[in-house]
């Protein structure tokens, strides 16, 4: 069968599975008993084996029937959601990434899964689980509680023992926060405390398992103590990580009549808490819309039409006019509305939300900070911002850079934050929202910050700047300078990031997307990135100016005002002429002179010269035109592969008339 | 070489000054009358500027400057030739262009020693066919923005 004409189908709709499949993990991995969750990505595992094995990609069928395997036997409580197992399963959705990768690619998608299959193996016939302890023979499940689990004859007569001799039995539920790193560590510290009250009679998981991080985050121990309930539980609960205590006393005939019923209550819990937890999770789910897919190509062909059409309408409005027939005008002011309504729409077609970006991130950081030791969560805000397409596929790898950034030179280690005070848990933000006709992004995290004394040091011995200018960079330059190119902070190169090269990659790519990067930072609190970008880079708001006959537009968001100066007010220094402009000098930049511009009028200029003023960083520059025609929204074109590099052009736009005008890109004028 | 495959092809004729020139169809976009064109600064003087082509913006050379021919002021049989060429899409200023011809691959002969004002760069063969000589255009070397006419200038004045 051949089958490459649905590989593009197949491969849109693997990427999509994946990423729900990876959605719902990191749901999972928060909420381990939600039968719901496991539906879900059992069903995406089901749908990527039927394809992959349709399309005959061996070795993903392979690696996604496995995967189906376990999350069946999960559903139907085979087996239970354990850390480790997390960690098997997001490895096998790494590498199920890189078969679609490889396919995408124009590979086969083969791959050495031997491992993985294995694996996936032992965690279906619950082998990695099994308990060393004899006692505890049960079910494997990491959040069992003391009250299922066995005690054998001996326990027992303990705990009656204790009870005659004034001791009381409490069953003690320790719970760890979840992104814990030395578990062993921590419940050393939980036994310790409690030998100082009393006895361990018995532990679930058994101390073995318990030590060697064979658990989830929860255990429960058996306690003979003299000691009151709250006072134990104040003492546990001083211990770091250590996120949630329940003490409640035990009775030995209340067990004994509780494993009789064991069984029924154990269904009864289960439905319980599905129906507790359906509500919330529906709200937080995602709603499913109802879309097709359409080739962008398309899109590009709908917008190039209808910007004829709107060229059409220019002049048809202009026609009506002239006639002065009424109906005429009444229809082509319909018209003009209704175009306006298909234009919103064709260029929100065009938008989609930055979470497509955004999704893989909780994944990443989640994977680095493993891999260096730190604990870091993320937290995504305005997922929901809509960008224009092109933009969207342009940013992600300066935002990959930028988070890496802050995991490896941001966020402290464990042991460090707590040093300074700070909760051991590092917090990166993304920060997605519209202004005006921008879009921000933000990474924020309340890491180290950036040591200014360290930049300004490192620049210095790179010549990136001068000893000199030591004093006269703001704080902000002085960030800034991490972006230039040749530096790297970092005082060991690590696997992550501080090659030397990167920041100032990160900074090229989004100002060629007619974006901006600016750095803020407080020694201690953290750091923020804040990125500035067009709303789409196909439409943008221009000035018109003309010059002689010709036409051309210079883009809204470079320019810092315009004025009218007089002749008298134009100033030579160093053979250049300048103005003073509101107490800075200006140089003027005589378009006339730049785009050599025929002249066609013998009239002497006027008295009078228009400027824009247009900025480009720090530095400004005068615009000399002849006259400003008005601020409109065109649409960006480019000159096409014939003409490319022309010096300080950027593109074209077509206006109302039909004709052509060129768009200056300023930063090439400004030196 | 892609020009020199006029198996059996229609071919696009057009008016340069006194001689006739030929372009396979399959490289043709189109024959336009004269739109406006929007000058571009700093780029070749054969580069006339951009048109707005149905929404596209489109580069357009004047041949006649491209080969070192006098330039003529554009009148009423002046046209816009469309090609297609590697992923380019550009416009030829031609005096003019009616005609359309089938040419066969033994009708292209190679090129004699002198022929016209245009250089041998540009030109894979011409075609004798009833009394007319029609020349094969080179669209690869004739889109390569070398400056061989500039060159050619250059040792004219020093000469």
């Amino acid at each position: 069968m051949d089958t490459s004409q649905y590989l593009t189908i197949f491969i849109d709709e693997s990427t999509e599975h994946l990423n729900t499949m990876s959605d719902y993990m990191l749901e999972l991995e928060k909420n381990p008993s939600e039968k719901s969750i496991i539906e879900e990505i059992f069903r995406a595992a089901h749908t990527l084996k039927g394809m992959s094995a349709t399309m005959g990609y061996h070795d993903m069928a392979d690696l996604t029937h496995k995967l189906e395997n376990i999350f069946d036997a999960i559903r139907y409580d085979k087996i239970m959601v354990q850390a480790e197992m997390m960690d098997v399963l997001f490895e096998v959705h790494e590498q199920l990434l890189a078969m679609v990768d490889d396919i995408t690619n124009g590979g086969t998608g083969e791959c050495d899964i031997t491992r993985l299959v294995s694996q996936l193996k032992q965690l279906e016939n619950g082998e990695k689980i099994t308990t060393t302890d004899e006692s505890a023979k049960q079910t494997p499940d990491g959040n069992k509680l003391l009250a299922e689990s066995e005690l054998d004859e001996f326990e027992l007569s303990i705990l009656n023992e204790s009870k005659e001799r004034g001791f009381s039995n409490i069953e003690i539920t320790v719970e760890l926060s979840e992104d814990c790193l030395l578990k062993a560590a921590r419940t050393f510290m939980v036994f310790e405390v409690l030998e100082q009250h009393g006895e361990v009679i018995k532990s679930v998981p058994s101390v073995n398992e318990l030590e060697e991080e064979d658990f989830d985050n929860t255990f429960s121990v058996l306690l003979v103590t003299k000691s009151p309930q709250e006072e134990i539980k104040k003492k546990l609960m001083k211990i770091s990580e250590v996120k949630k205590v329940t003490t409640q006393s035990f009775s030995v005939s209340i067990y004994k009549k509780e494993r009789q019923v064991e069984k029924k209550e154990k269904t009864d819990k289960s439905t319980k808490t599905n129906k507790t937890k359906q509500p919330a999770n529906k709200s937080s789910g995602k709603a499913t819309t109802k879309t097709i897919r359409v080739n962008i190509d398309r899109l590009d062909i709908l917008m190039n039409l209808f910007e004829e059409l709107v060229i059409d309408r220019g002049r048809l409005e202009q026609i009506s006019i002239e006639l002065n027939h009424q109906e005429l005008q009444e229809t082509v002011e319909r018209m003009s509305r209704v175009s306006g309504d298909l234009q919103n729409i064709i260029l929100t077609m065009r938008m989609v939300p930055v979470e497509q970006v955004f999704s893989r991130f909780p994944r990443m950081i989640r994977k680095l900070s493993r891999e260096m030791n730190k604990d870091i969560a993320i937290e995504i805000i305005g997922a929901e911002t809509e960008l224009d397409r092109t933009v969207i596929d342009e940013i992600g790898d300066p935002l990959v850079h930028l988070l890496r950034n802050a995991v490896d030179h941001g966020i402290e280690k464990p042991e460090e934050r707590k040093k300074k005070g700070k909760p051991e848990q590092g917090t990166i933000q993304l920060k997605a929202f519209h202004s005006g006709n921008h879009v921000f992004i933000e990474i924020i995290d309340d890491g180290a910050g950036i040591n200014k004394e360290k930049v300004l040091h490192k620049a210095i011995e790179n010549g990136i700047v001068q000893e000199n200018q030591r004093e006269t960079l703001t704080d902000q330059q002085i960030y800034e300078l991490i972006m230039a190119s040749g530096f790297s902070t970092a005082e060991a190169i690590s696997d992550v990031s501080g090659r030397g090269v990167g920041l100032d990659v990160v900074r090229n790519k989004i100002e060629s997307l007619g974006g901006r990067v600016s750095i803020d930072s407080e020694p201690n609190k953290g750091s923020m990135f804040s990125i500035q970008l067009p709303l789409t880079l196909s439409i943008i708001s221009v000035l018109l100016v003309e010059i002689e006959k010709e036409k051309y537009a210079i883009p809204l968001s470079t320019i810092i005002e315009t004025a009218i100066i007089q002749k008298e007010q134009i100033l030579s220094a160093h053979h250049k002429k300048v103005i003073d402009f509101r107490g800075k000098v200006v140089p003027l930049i005589f378009l006339e002179d730049i785009f050599q511009i025929p002249t066609t009028s013998d009239v002497e200029k006027d008295e009078y010269l228009p400027i824009v003023i247009i900025k480009k960083g720090d530095k400004m520059a005068a615009l000399v035109v002849d006259s400003f025609i008005g601020q409109q929204e065109v649409v960006l074109k480019s000159l096409g592969k014939y003409l490319k590099d022309v010096f300080a052009i950027s593109g074209a736009t077509i206006l109302g008339d039909g004709q052509v005008a060129l768009i200056i890109d300023t930063n090439a004028l400004v030196k | 070489m892609d020009s020199i495959d006029l198996v059996n092809e229609k071919a696009i004729v057009f008016q340069l000054a006194n001689e006739e020139y030929v372009i396979p169809v399959r490289h043709v976009g189109g024959i336009e009358r004269l739109h406006p064109i929007t000058r571009v600064p700093q780029t070749k003087n054969y580069i006339k500027g951009v048109i707005n082509l149905r929404g596209v913006v489109t580069p357009i050379i004047d041949l006649r400057i491209r080969f070192g021919m006098e330039p003529k002021e554009h009148d009423e049989s002046t046209r816009i030739i469309i090609v297609h060429f590697n992923e380019l899409e550009v416009g030829f200023v031609v005096d003019g262009a009616n005609d359309v011809i089938d040419i066969t691959k033994q009708s292209i002969e190679p090129t004699p020693e002198v022929i016209g004002s245009v250089k041998h760069d540009y030109i894979t063969g011409v075609v004798n066919l009833k009394e007319r000589l029609l020349i094969v255009l080179d669209l690869e070397k004739t889109l390569t923005n070398n400056d061989f006419q500039e060159v050619q200038q250059i040792k004219n004045m020093e000469g």
